[in-house]
């Protein structure tokens, strides 16, 4: 066996972290932080780096350029943050840098010491030159807790994270007892993350009496929630707080095997946490012999093979000992019979990364946050129809109207709000006057709708309820494991009456079939995906009855959106003569020319992409788009 | 998989192959058919249907000639659908290769496909050139 090195202490490992950072920080040449998660490599971020990198040398300036993860601000990917210390600037945000802009930074800003004011979205400090985005309100009404570090530090050293703060909590929690922090994490009223809320103290104190020869905990990174990403955030931009919440849950609980659950189709965060494993087992932040008092945690990265009910707990479990992913009945919980028969732990990644913070900044601080049942924060990803989406961390109890509106800019293209669907596959659609209500835990599933893991999709006027629904009925009925048979065959039944009416095919005792079908899924289904999959129809009909009726009644979509209800034409009195914009932008041939050199549509071979609205000029703006379609006038060639 | 694979692994786990069928079937990452060289993965999240994902899923279907869950014959395309890619923000996205592409519009996925065809004449040019030269 090899002698392992001496055992290095917390402290001097810290000693060096602060070392490197200061040396970072105080180095007199530019700094250039690039978000590099998958959303910011999505749009271009490689290419800006490679930029960066050839006109630095090109114009041989002199500059550090360092990646970090994704901040949440989606709309402005690619971000990059420069650091001129020289050019007597503040650090400044800029917002969507392409390989262009890089360049033109590089020589205008790098070389010659002009910020660029029309590129800037902000500095990231308070001074008196350019205003502070922290009086932006998408990040001053932000409280992040769980994201905090992300795009803050390099999510590939482990040194970033310690400088910036990190595994002090776990080092804290081993001078603890056990049952000490199990008593703290109680005391925080921390609830699961993803989507029951179930009491996280309470988890690990079963966990800690239940009997069992080994015990494991499993860290739930299965986001198969459509519409949903924070976890695969979190993940590539701050493994280490996840780890450290992990390593820390162990020591309360006793265990000394953990694995994380992350989906396959996450390739970056497979790679991102695998890395950080092996960086903090060297420095004997898990492993053996966690900081050389006797607590011992393996961790290993096990990749979920693409089924949405595995997220589902003991579908979870099913789906490690190698079988298929069926969730079975509760009780047992895990937390006595779980993995390979043993208590098991499963706490979602953004509930284990809420834990170092708590036990760094105390129970008190984080109930301080939050409404009196739901303390701390929540994620969202906010994405649809909103002027600025991405991630959004924000105390529980802000109301919808907040998130949506004020953090998130509203509606784009001054179009009307119409409803948000909160909780994917799971959750439910909620129209405007449930805008005020507070986010929590419970007022979201009083209105019928639930926090889920925290997908946000916001829908404006010109969108349609009833085909949201077959969609995601689409996707729970797909993604049944087929164990019970309401939730089987009756989603299927669900998914074909959806199905008829977006066709226009509607019947007048579909809306009563739909709503006892909905409800007698609810009832005879086991897990969590079947309890669940009828919400979004059973609140769309609740809350958008009239939109049914119009696709039953008058085979109309009145959000102009279901294809085989809606139709283009071509205003002859608003086209231009002699403008081809159209012609070249349908994808199936189908515009032609009339005799009086304007334009119609072929309805045989439109597919109703809307292209041909999007290519005409603003100018004409002479594509129109009616429903039901029979209302599209006669233009003969 | 082709469908041997069940009964070898089946025998190998002492296990039956149905077991192994039942298994594969009910994970997405199992597949039946090849992938192409160029797979074309579409997002049809929530947030990339709701801006029309379904539509840049037809036009590729439409200008490869084949359906989802299928390949080219020359097997340099095929189309999958996938659940969600978690770049929600630049809906609606598609995936060519490794590489992701936001805010696609229909109009976009000629130019996609003509591209790698057009690398594709060219490294064959270049390779009968390096023929001819050797």
């Amino acid at each position: 066996m090899i002698e392992k090195p001496h055992r290095r202490t917390f402290q001097s490992i810290q000693a060096e972290a602060f070392e490197k950072r200061q040396c970072f920080d105080q180095a007199p040449i530019p700094k250039i932080h690039i978000g590099m998660a998958t959303c910011g490599i999505a749009s271009g971020a490689i290419e800006t780096q490679q930029a960066f990198e050839e006109a630095l040398t090109e114009r041989q300036v002199k500059a550090q350029i360092r990646t970090v993860g994704c901040n949440g601000h989606c709309y402005a990917e690619p971000v990059v943050i420069i650091d001129h210390p020289e050019s007597g600037f503040p650090p400044i945000f800029y917002p969507n840098v392409s390989p262009g802009k890089a360049r033109m930074l590089t020589k205008l800003f790098l070389e010659e010491g002009d910020p660029r004011f029309e590129h800037l979205l902000g500095a990231t400090t308070e001074n008196e030159l350019i205003p502070s985005v922290m009086t932006f309100s998408r990040f001053n009404m932000e409280k992040r807790v769980i994201t905090e570090k992300c795009g803050v530090v390099d999510p590939e050293d482990i040194y970033d994270y310690i400088a910036a703060g990190g595994y002090q909590a776990l080092d804290q929690a081993l001078q603890q007892r056990p049952d000490e922090i199990i008593a703290d994490i109680s005391a925080s009223g921390l609830r699961g993350r993803g989507g029951a809320g179930f009491a996280t103290g309470v988890k690990w104190q079963k966990a800690r009496d239940a009997k069992g020869s080994v015990k494991y905990l499993i860290c739930n990174a299965d986001e198969g929630d459509p519409g949903a990403y924070m976890d695969r955030t979190i993940i590539e931009s701050n493994p280490h707080q996840v780890l450290e919440g992990m390593a820390i849950c162990a020591y309360a609980v006793g265990i000394e095997k953990a694995l994380i659950y992350v989906r396959a189709e996450y390739p970056l965060a497979v790679k991102i946490i695998q890395k950080a494993i092996e960086q903090a087992t060297d420095l004997g932040l898990l492993g053996d012999d966690i900081q050389g008092k006797g607590v011992r945690l393996d961790v290993e990265v096990f990749q979920g093979s693409g089924a949405f009910v595995c997220g589902e707990e003991t579908a979870l479990i099913q789906s490690i000992e190698g079988v298929r992913g069926m969730p079975r009945h509760r009780p047992p919980y895990p937390v006595d019979v779980g993995l390979w028969g043993q208590p098991t732990v499963i706490n979602n990644v953004k509930t284990l990364a809420a834990v170092a913070p708590i036990v760094d900044k105390g129970a008190a601080w984080f109930r301080g946050i939050g409404t009196g049942n739901s303390s701390g924060t929540a994620v969202f990803s906010v994405v649809g129809d909103v002027v600025h989406p991405g991630l959004v961390e924000i105390p529980m109890g802000v109301t919808l109207r907040t998130l949506i509106f004020d953090i998130c800019g509203g509606i784009p293209n001054q179009k009307d709000f119409k409803a948000v669907q909160i909780g994917g596959p799971s959750g439910g659609c909620l129209p405007d006057r449930f805008l005020d209500i507070p986010i929590d835990f419970d007022s979201l599933t009083d209105a019928g709708a639930m926090m889920g893991s925290g997908g946000m999709v916001v829908m404006a006027e010109d969108s349609c309820v009833v085909d949201v629904s077959r969609y995601f009925l689409d996707f729970t009925q797909n993604e049944s494991c087929g164990k019970c048979t309401f939730c089987r065959v009756g989603t299927h039944h669900l998914l074909r009456i959806l199905e008829r009416i977006t066709r226009g095919q509607g019947e007048p005792d579909d809306l009563p079939q739909l709503e006892n079908l909905s409800q007698e899924i609810q009832m005879g289904s086991l897990c969590g995906l079947g309890k669940t999959a009828p919400n979004p129809v059973l609140t769309s009909l609740r809350y958008f009855k009239d939109e049914y009726r119009a696709h039953v009644q008058e085979k109309r979509c009145p959000g102009l959106t279901c294809r085989a209800l809606t139709a283009f034409y071509i205003d002859l009195e608003k086209c231009a003569r002699g403008c081809d914009a159209c012609v070249g932008s349908c994808p199936t041939e189908a515009i032609f020319t009339t005799r009086t050199r304007k334009k119609g549509i072929d309805q045989e071979r439109c597919v109703k992409c809307g292209e041909c609205m999007v290519a005409c000029p603003p100018d004409y703006d002479a594509v129109v788009r009616v429903s039901p379609p029979s209302l599209v006038p006669h233009i003969g060639k | 998989m082709p469908a041997e694979v069940f009964q070898m692994v089946g025998s190998h786990l002492q296990i039956p192959a149905s077991e192994v069928y039942g298994v594969a079937t009910f994970y997405n990452q199992f597949r039946f058919h090849p992938p192409g060289k160029h797979p074309v993965k579409i997002c049809l999240g929530t947030a990339c249907h709701v801006r029309g994902g379904d539509i840049i899923l037809e036009n590729f279907e439409r200008k490869l000639e084949i359906k989802e869950g299928e390949t080219t014959p020359d097997r340099d395309f095929s189309i999958e659908r996938v659940a969600c890619v978690g770049c929600c923000a630049l809906a609606p996205v598609a995936l060519l290769g490794e590489t992701v592409h936001g805010h696609m519009a229909p109009s976009k996925v000629e130019g996609l496909i003509l591209r790698i065809q057009v690398e594709k004449e060219k490294a064959e040019r270049e390779k009968e050139k390096q023929q001819q030269n050797d």
